[in-house]
C-alpha cells in the first residue's frame, strides 16, 4: 500500500490543483492577518470559510481524482498488488496531500506572525485538527460515491449534493425542527443532531474551544457543559474518527466486489 | 496451469459467462475466440481479478483467484485499450511498474525492440495509438512469468512490429511458457496458435487444435471455419 500511496501522492504532487489548493489557504491566512491584525479574530474567521470549504474542496478534489486515475487504477488491478491497497492507498494520498495543503498553507502565515508567542495557538490547533478531519471525512466520501457511480457527471453531481445537505440544508432542517419543536425540551435532540453532521461536529468544538459559546444562548451552555467535559470531548473526537472509519470501510468493501 | 470450473458471470441481466469450463496445457499458445461480446475479455479479466465472477472456481498454478493477488506475479498482463495515466512519462511509467513488482525486467532490451527509444522522455497522453500498443507491450513482456495473457496484442500494430510480436511470442513459448491471445485476425491466431477455444453464448463451444476444427466443420480454411461455426449457430 505504501507504494501506491507513494504514486499517487508524486502524481498529486505535480497537479497544479494541489498548488492552487495551497496557494488559495496561503493567500487566505496573509489577507486574514493582515486585515484582522489579530490572531484570535483571525482564527474565528477563519472557521467559517475552512467549515464550508474543506468540506467542499475535499468532495470535488477526491471525486475528480478518482475518475481522472482509472487507467491508473486499472493497471495497478492487473498488477499483484491487493485490491483494497490500491483504493486506500489512492484514498490516502489524495486525503494527506489535501491536509498537507491546508496545514501548510495557514500554517506558514501563522507561524511568520507569530503564533508560537501568542495564546492562539491551541485555538488554531483544534482548527486545524478539524480541517484534517473534514479533509478525510469528505475525500472518503467522494470515494464511496465514485465508487458506485460508473457515470461521472451523475458521481458529481451526487457529491455536491450531499455536501449542499451537510454544509447548508441540514442546519436549516435543525433549525426549523427547533422552531417547530420549540414548546418540548430539546437539548438532548439537538446534541444528538449536531453529532449527526460532521461539519456542525467541528464548528461546535472550535467554537467551545474559543470559549464564545456564550454567543449561542442558553444551547451554548448546555453544549459547554456537555462537549466542554472529558466526556464530551472524547464523545465528539469518537464520533469524528467514526465518521472517517464508517466511509473507509464501505470503500474497501465496494471495491472488493467492483468489476473493472 | 490455469483451471476454471463452472464459471458464471452476468452483468445485470447480461449473461456473459454461464458455466464455463476450461483447463489450459502447461505450455503452449491458446487462443481464444468468439463473436463480439462473447465474453472473451471477460474471461480473461475473470483470471486476472479484475471481475468478480458470481460463481465459479479459477485457480493459476494451483493457487486460488478469489479474494488473492499474490498469483498475479506469476502473470504478464496486455489489456486491450491501452489506457496509461497520461501525466507520465514512458520511462516512469515502465520505472513505477519495474518498482511495484520488484521483479529483474528486460525493459532495455524490449525498447530497442520496438524502437522506443525517442519516445522514453515523451508523456502518455501525447503518444500515438501504436506507440501507446508497443509501451503496453514492453509492460507485459520485460517480466518473465510462466503465464502470459495478449487480449488484442496486434491493435494498432504496424508490419514490422506485428512481425517482431510475432517472433517474441514464438520466443516466450519456446520458454515453455502458457500464452492466452485473444484477437480477431484470423491469419495472425492460425499462424501462432496451438490450440483455439471457441466461446459462444457464455460456454466453450469448441477446444482444440486448429486442424481439429477444420476436419469437424468440414472447411478447408480456417477462416472459413470460424464463420462456419458462427453461421451454423446464428451467432
Amino acid at each position: 500500500m505504501l507504494k501506491i500511496l507513494k504514486y499517487s501522492f508524486y502524481d498529486l504532487s505535480r497537479s497544479r490543483w494541489s498548488y492552487v489548493y495551497f496557494f488559495f489557504y496561503l493567500l487566505l491566512g496573509v489577507v486574514l492577518l493582515f486585515l484582522n491584525n489579530d490572531l484570535s479574530n483571525a482564527v474565528i474567521t477563519l472557521m467559517n470559510v475552512i467549515i464550508i470549504l474543506v468540506p467542499l474542496i475535499g468532495t470535488i478534489f477526491g471525486v475528480m481524482y478518482f475518475y481522472n486515475s482509472r487507467e491508473f487504477t486499472e493497471l495497478l488491478l492487473a498488477q499483484p498488488v491487493r485490491r483494497s491497497s490500491i483504493f486506500l492507498g489512492q484514498y490516502l494520498g489524495v486525503a494527506i496531500s489535501l491536509s498537507a495543503s491546508l496545514i501548510l498553507g495557514l500554517g506558514l502565515p501563522f507561524i511568520i506572525y507569530g503564533l508560537f508567542q501568542s495564546g492562539a495557538i491551541w485555538d488554531f490547533a483544534s482548527l486545524l485538527i478539524s480541517g484534517v478531519f473534514l479533509t478525510f471525512i469528505f475525500t472518503a466520501i467522494a470515494f464511496n460515491i465514485a465508487l458506485s457511480n460508473e457515470n461521472k457527471i451523475k458521481g458529481f453531481g451526487l457529491a455536491i449534493l450531499v455536501w449542499l445537505f451537510l454544509a447548508v440544508v441540514y442546519d436549516g432542517l435543525f433549525l426549523l425542527s427547533l422552531v417547530y419543536f420549540q414548546d418540548y425540551p430539546l437539548d438532548k435532540f439537538s446534541l444528538v443532531a449536531s453529532m449527526l453532521n460532521p461539519i456542525d461536529l467541528s464548528r461546535i468544538l472550535i467554537l467551545l474551544k474559543l470559549d464564545i459559546s456564550a454567543l449561542l444562548g442558553y444551547t451554548g451552555a448546555v453544549f459547554k457543559q456537555f462537549f466542554g467535559t472529558g466526556l464530551g470531548a472524547f464523545t465528539s473526537v469518537f464520533v469524528l474518527i467514526l465518521w472517517v472509519v464508517f466511509p473507509v470501510w464501505r470503500i474497501k468493501r465496494i471495491a472488493s466486489k467492483k468489476d473493472f | 496451469m490455469v483451471s476454471i470450473t463452472n464459471l458464471h458471470k452476468k452483468f445485470g441481466s447480461l449473461v456473459v459467462l454461464n458455466g464455463l469450463n476450461l483447463q489450459t496445457p502447461e505450455s503452449g499458445i491458446i487462443a481464444v475466440l468468439g463473436p463480439n461480446g462473447s465474453g472473451k475479455t471477460t474471461l480473461i479479466k475473470s483470471i486476472l481479478g479484475m471481475v468478480v465472477p458470481q460463481k465459479g472456481e479459477i485457480d493459476v498454478n494451483g493457487q486460488k483467484v478469489k479474494k488473492h493477488w499474490n498469483y498475479r506475479k506469476d502473470i504478464d498482463y496486455l489489456p486491450q485499450i491501452a489506457n496509461f495515466p497520461g501525466n507520465l512519462r514512458v520511462q516512469e511509467l515502465i520505472d513505477m511498474i519495474k518498482d511495484l513488482r520488484g521483479k529483474e525486467a528486460r525493459d532495455r532490451e524490449l525498447i530497442d525492440l520496438f524502437k522506443l527509444e525517442p519516445f522514453l522522455d515523451k508523456k502518455l497522453s501525447n503518444l500515438s495509438g501504436g506507440s501507446k500498443q508497443k509501451v503496453n507491450l514492453v509492460l507485459c513482456f520485460m517480466f518473465d512469468s510462466p503465464l502470459i495473457i495478449l487480449d488484442e496484442p496486434t491493435s494498432g500494430l504496424d508490419p514490422v512490429s506485428l512481425i517482431r510480436l510475432r517472433k517474441l511470442i514464438q520466443q516466450e513459448k519456446a520458454k515453455g511458457k502458457t500464452i492466452l491471445i485473444t484477437s480477431h485476425i484470423m491469419s495472425f491466431v492460425e499462424e501462432i496458435s496451438d490450440r483455439i477455444v471457441f466461446l459462444l453464448e457464455g460456454k466453450i463451444y469448441f477446444n482444440g487444435t486448429v486442424e481439429e476444427l477444420k476436419t469437424s466443420t468440414g472447411e478447408k480454411d480456417f477462416e472459413h471455419a470460424i464463420a462456419n461455426i458462427l453461421t451454423e449457430n446464428h451467432a
